[in-house]
């Protein structure tokens, strides 16, 4: 016993000692690694910018290698909303994509300021490898508008600034950036030879052999009317009940967050020239919903929102909702969304009698940001040991709720999440345990009080309460 | 009380029963004698039974029949002032009663500002916070908003009790029951209390029943209790509505009536002072009203009254002391004038120097309907201050118009003092009701105890007719005890012919009228009084229903996209929604305190554009909010009021001449409009860019559909505002003061 003991305590001292080596191994030699040919296509078409980043990556050094590093400039890293890699296996028909962790990393010898992401890959790159990745890159606030404020009659222009050349910190032999826009009207753009533009689509490259960590900054300005829907904080209830349903209510602070509305707002110019006049406002909103959704409202503070449309159909349900006045830039708006989902869809059971809520994180709202999500799990009065799953890193606590005849409060799991986009739309499990006999709590207590009512009726009917005899 | 005794006997009678059972009986007509007696008892209970679920259903009806709003539209507050006594209600469940108490409202009156605390009857948010603390207590996680919706049902609910247990005092239950049914449903009442009507009213209406009831209890049965009852049911009513002022001047002219008829009594002495004592002790606890009850004008009566029964207790007391008459009739004379010269002196000197206040000119519009017109144009502005019309009298009360003077006639039939105070409460609220649209709330009450007395007492004549004449052969054949009876019975039909024909023929008539009565009633809730006021609803070209949302688009608006300390102006009708929903400060509000910043408000929408700008500059005002139907064809707007705001204005600044705004003593907006009409602040702020709508098909452009004229102005430029937020149906417009121009 003691010997398998101290064996299995060997082995893991070993790996462990393995691990590291080859950690400090591969940030002590980044150069060995070059990028034999770099692709990137920036799709600027709405507010939220996404960059599809296509590297082949080779190994040169002597020692293999097991990650590969992306650099950013310190003014993106803070856009950035999400970041997504996968490694290309196979060949044309036969290829597939192979999902790969991506972990912040600090290197200490950085120049100015750059910051890093570190790409795992699956299997460490031996010398004259080469791997091919794919990394989606998704920035949030990356476009500011110029002029900040416009009237109502113009259309919205924004700034983006990026570099034409890919910050990294290894050699790129030939690479190309590729920038779409939404119309085109570009007012004007930095050229870095050589640059042309077609259409919608400008074309900065092809580069060859830059050294590691050149940068050359370019502007892009540009017309981009597509709605700046940013919701600065949303608040998600998920309550469950056992009693067979799920209800949601979704708390949205909406900004319109391009380019501020300056001076009058006319009706009549907003009535009679739809196309023309306010185009870079916003009037409506589409929320994809799960299917099967029932008892849908739409409300705020002061009542009932009666400018909503649902459409439902077996595979989902599509709200449309407009804020009580069309927004224009800096307007907000709050509201609320509700609505009740059947259990069977989104509570499951555990192999090991655990149940799990299966709900999917993110915003409904289509092409919205959210800066700041909070999601409360409202678990049924008397579950115990709830633990979260989410596959992107959030800050958890959990709280105590008191709704309908609650005695002991509901257990709350908090999950918050800053700088949401569209693509953080997966599913996240929430686990605890429940024992159904606490679904008769409520009944029996409602029961026992009117039956308690009765009692008290009917003695009061046969005491005679008087002092004196009638 | 009743259902206790029975329920008693029916115990006792069981056990009889039994032991009657295990001793071997021998009498046979005993035990069939005994039977027949438990089966009476138990038709006895049947009656509980069935008036307890009549009740119990009544209840019901009356909290449902006022849900028809929340149905069609929603959950949510009406009108103009719940909107303040949501706000208040919703500021007192979040910081708790001692602050509410001490509220300094910065938000409206700008630069006034509001001691809400003192200025408002707490009595309905108190209420409401009470019932929500309640269920909160009890795990309801209800909203505070819900509870003020439907405040005022629960409230009517309750007050058909209050009426069955009043028609119960001064009738009979019969009549009791007749007068909660009627009541439940009254359109009269109905208009007050709908669910989301959150207003003072709401609760009012019970306090100002259960307070009478309890008084009459009181004088019925000259019980220290219920006289005390009666002044926490005063102190309640005095808590949520001024309208306490009714009660406490009807109860002394009830008691002089009762003294000058020789009805004093022992009882009425008891119940008088005690209710008046303590009930103005207590009054003195709400602020708004302080000592009022001692140095207003309007409470003096009662004093007077309270004094005039010390007078009439002591000359009892001497007379029954004196057996001498003589000398008992110089000592009447004597005191008599002494009390009438001592009484009419303090009130001269306290008239005189000031330490009563005379009476207020709300209290001299009710007495003179015309004093309003002349000296006040701000309470005859209010349209439900206007005297009523007929129609609106038949509208609100129905068949209960013509069974009120038949209910007199049966109350006078049968006097007691219970029926000579619902005499009084019914006479003097209908010349109220008559004075002023909204006082038949006050009428309504007493319209149906009295209309029950009728409708009771005519089907109990009616049905004892016909159930005499089916007992007449049964009786005369089967038991010669009650012959004697019968044949005096018989004798008496037999002098009128097809009298049973005729009972039934009436029996089906009052059915027709009642049904009539239910149908009406529920058609006028649905259709007329179940509106919000706030959202607007109409018939599309297809039919379908399109809501005008206007009012809360653009006070959402102002809430978000404004900043927080703006300060809005508009015209005092929309200052509580401003507040409310809006959530900014306004410069007046519906509490219509200072007549003198409402005229200046009516003086700047009066007049032109610069000389306004000057009076919003002085007054800080960032954004001007004017209501606007004419795309719409919303006849309830500014444009309609604005000869209101000229006449405030004009009121208080000479400089405003209503002529300047006729043409020919019309009112009107097309070409031949006044010009000082045609460049007003309100005209501009509503009209611009108004020109260049087609509003209607077949119509030039500037059409308005309000008025049904094309509009004279069409070619408004502003200078000195600028136009910031129109919404979608143009009835609410919102225009930012823009800021004076750099010297340089």
């Amino acid at each position: 016993m003691g010997a398998l003991l101290a064996f299995r305590f060997a082995l893991v001292f070993f790996v462990f000692s393995v691990l590291s080596l080859t950690a400090t191994s591969s940030s002590v030699s980044p150069q060995d690694l070059q990028i034999v040919s770099a692709e990137r296509r920036i799709d600027l078409t709405s507010h939220i910018a996404r960059v599809f980043l296509t590297l082949k990556v080779e190994n040169t050094g002597a020692s293999p290698a097991s990650e590969v590093l992306l650099a950013f400039p310190p003014t993106q890293v803070k856009h950035l909303a999400l970041v997504k890699a996968a490694a290309t296996v196979g060949k044309r028909k036969k290829k597939s994509y192979v999902p790969l962790d991506v972990s912040p990393k600090v290197l200490p010898d950085a120049p100015n300021e750059a910051q890093f992401l570190s790409i795992s890959l699956r299997n460490p790159l031996k010398n004259g490898e080469t791997v091919l990745l794919e990394v989606l890159l998704v920035l949030t606030h990356g476009l500011e508008p110029f002029p900040a404020e416009i009237g109502q009659s113009e259309s919205q222009l924004v700034y983006y600034h990026d570099s034409a050349i890919i910050l990294s910190p290894y050699l790129i032999k030939e690479q190309t950036t590729y920038i779409k826009t939404p119309s085109n009207k570009v007012e004007s753009l930095t050229r870095v030879e050589p640059t042309n533009r077609v259409g919608t689509e400008i074309k900065y490259g092809r580069y060859d052999d830059r050294h590691p960590y050149s940068y050359a900054p370019i502007i892009v300005h540009f017309e981009n009317n597509s709605p700046f829907a940013v919701v600065e904080e949303l608040v998600r209830e998920v309550e469950v009940s056992h009693w067979g349903s799920l209800q949601v209510r979704e708390h949205y602070t909406l900004v319109h967050a391009g380019a501020k509305h300056k001076g009058i707002f006319s009706r009549v110019e907003f009535q009679s020239r739809p196309g023309f006049s306010g185009v870079s406002s916003f009037k409506n909103l589409l929320a994809r919903l799960p299917p099967r959704v029932h008892s849908v409202y739409y409300r705020d503070e002061i009542g009932n929102i009666s400018t909503s449309r649902l459409r439902t159909d077996s595979l989902k349900s599509e709200l449309e909702i407009e804020p009580r006045y069309p927004l224009f830039g800096g307007w907000k708006a709050t509201f609320v969304i509700g609505y009740g989902l059947p259990l069977q869809d989104f509570l499951f059971e555990s192999s090991d009698g655990k149940r799990y809520l299966n709900f999917s994180f993110g915003c409904p709202l289509a092409e919205t940001v959210v800066d700041k999500l909070t999601i409360k799990v409202v678990l049924p009065e008397g579950s115990k040991n709830p633990n979260a799953v989410v596959p992107f890193v959030v800050k958890q606590h959990l709280e105590t709720m008191y709704s309908y005849l609650d005695v002991v409060g509901r257990t709350v799991v908090v999950l918050e999440k800053e700088n949401v986009v569209p693509e953080h739309n997966s599913p996240f499990q929430v686990y605890y345990d429940f024992n159904p006999i606490f679904m008769l709590a409520e009944p029996l207590m409602l029961t026992s009080a009117f039956f308690l009512f009765f009692v008290a009726c009917v003695a009061y009917l046969h005491i005679d309460l008087s002092i004196r005899k009638s | 009380m009743g259902g206790k005794t029975e329920s008693l006997n029916g115990v006792k009678s069981g056990s009889t029963q039994t032991s009657m059972g295990t001793a071997q009986i021998g009498l046979k007509p005993d035990l069939f004698n005994f039977s027949l007696k438990s089966l009476k008892l138990k038709t006895k209970q049947q009656e509980l039974l069935i008036r307890v679920s009549v009740l119990g259903l009544i209840y019901i009806l009356a909290f449902i029949t006022r849900l028809f709003s929340v149905l069609r539209y929603e959950s949510m507050i009406h009108e103009f002032d719940p909107y303040f006594n949501y706000r208040t209600t919703v500021f007192l469940t979040e910081k708790g009663f001692y602050e509410f108490w001490n509220w300094f409202d910065s938000e409206s009156w700008y630069p006034l500002g509001r001691i809400i605390g003192g200025t408002l009857y707490p009595g309905l948010m108190v209420t409401a916070a009470f019932i929500y603390w309640v269920l909160r207590f009890l795990r309801f996680a209800v909203h505070i908003r819900e509870v003020c919706v439907l405040t005022a049902p629960f409230f009517a609910s309750n007050t058909t009790l209050v009426a069955y247990l009043f028609g119960k005092e001064i009738w009979d239950s019969g009549a009791g029951l007749v007068a909660a049914a009627l009541i439940a449903i009254c359109p009269g009442y109905i208009s007050r209390s709908v669910a989301g009507s959150y207003d003072n009213e709401g609760v009012a209406i019970f306090a100002l029943l259960l307070t009478f009831y309890l008084f009459v209890k009181a004088v019925n049965t000259g019980s220290l209790a219920w006289a005390l009852a009666s002044a926490f049911g005063y102190f309640y009513m005095v808590s949520a509505w001024g309208g306490y002022v009714f009660i406490i001047n009807l109860i002394p002219l009830y008691v002089l009536v009762l003294l000058i008829t020789g009805r004093y009594s022992m009882r009425l002495y008891v119940a008088y002072n005690c209710m008046y004592v303590l009930g103005m002790l207590l009054a003195m606890q709400i602020r708004f009203v302080g000592f009022q009850h001692v140095q207003s004008g309007e409470h003096m009566a009662a004093m007077g009254v309270f004094f005039l029964m010390q007078v009439f207790y002591f000359l009892d007391w001497v007379k029954h002391l004196l057996s001498d008459k003589k000398l008992f009739q110089a000592f009447l004379r004597i005191t008599v004038t002494c009390a009438i010269g001592v009484g009419a002196l303090a009130l001269g000197v306290g008239m005189a120097s000031g330490y009563i206040s005379p009476w207020t000119g709300r209290f001299y519009s009710l007495l003179d309907p015309t004093y309003a017109k002349d000296h006040i144009p701000i309470i005859a502005s209010v349209s439900e201050h206007q005297p009523t019309a007929w129609s609106s009298f038949m509208f609100d009360f129905q068949i209960l118009l013509f069974l009120f003077p038949a209910g007199l006639y049966f109350c006078f039939k049968r006097l007691s003092d219970a029926t000579i105070f619902v005499v009084m409460y019914g006479l003097t609220s209908m010349y109220f009701a008559g004075v002023m649209v909204r006082l038949i709330l006050v009428a309504t009450p007493a319209v149906c105890l009295i209309s029950a007395i009728a409708v009771s007492a005519t089907i109990k004549n009616l049905t004892s007719l016909l159930r005499t004449k089916h007992k007449v052969p049964h009786g005369a054949s089967a038991k010669g005890t009650t012959s004697a009876k019968a044949s005096s019975k018989a004798s008496l039909d037999q002098s009128l012919p097809f009298q049973r024909n005729g009972a039934i023929a009436l029996l089906l008539g009052a059915f027709y009228l009642l049904s009539r009565y239910a149908i009406h009633c529920t058609w006028v809730t649905s259709e007329a009084y179940s509106s919000p006021s706030i959202v607007l609803a109409a018939r599309g070209a297809h039919g379908g229903r399109v809501i005008f949302d206007d009012y809360r688009e653009a006070y959402f608006w102002l809430r978000q996209n404004t900043p927080s300390d703006a300060k809005v102006m508009s015209w005092w009708d929309y200052g509580y929604q401003i507040t409310a929903m809006g959530n900014r400060t306004v410069i007046v509000d519906n509490n219509t305190w200072n007549n003198t910043h409402i005229a200046t408000v009516g003086r700047a929408m009066s007049s032109y554009e610069d000389e306004a700008y000057e009076i919003m500059r002085s007054l800080d005002v960032d954004y001007v909010l004017v209501v606007f139907g004419g795309v719409s064809g919303y006849s309830s707007d500014d444009i309609n009021k604005f000869l209101w705001m000229v006449r405030i204005g004009g009121g208080v600044f000479p400089v405003i001449k209503e002529p300047d705004y006729l043409v020919n003593g019309e009112y009107r907006v097309d070409k031949g409009a006044a010009p000082k009409m045609l460049n007003c602040l309100m005209y501009k702020l509503c009209y611009y860019r108004f020109g260049e709508l087609m509003t209607e098909y077949g119509k030039p452009p500037g059409y308005d559909r309000a008025r049904g004229v094309e509009i004279g102005n069409k070619d408004v430029k502003l200078q000195y505002l600028e136009e910031a937020f129109t919404t979608s149906n143009w009835i609410v417009r919102i225009y930012k003061v823009k800021p004076p121009n750099n010297r340089w």
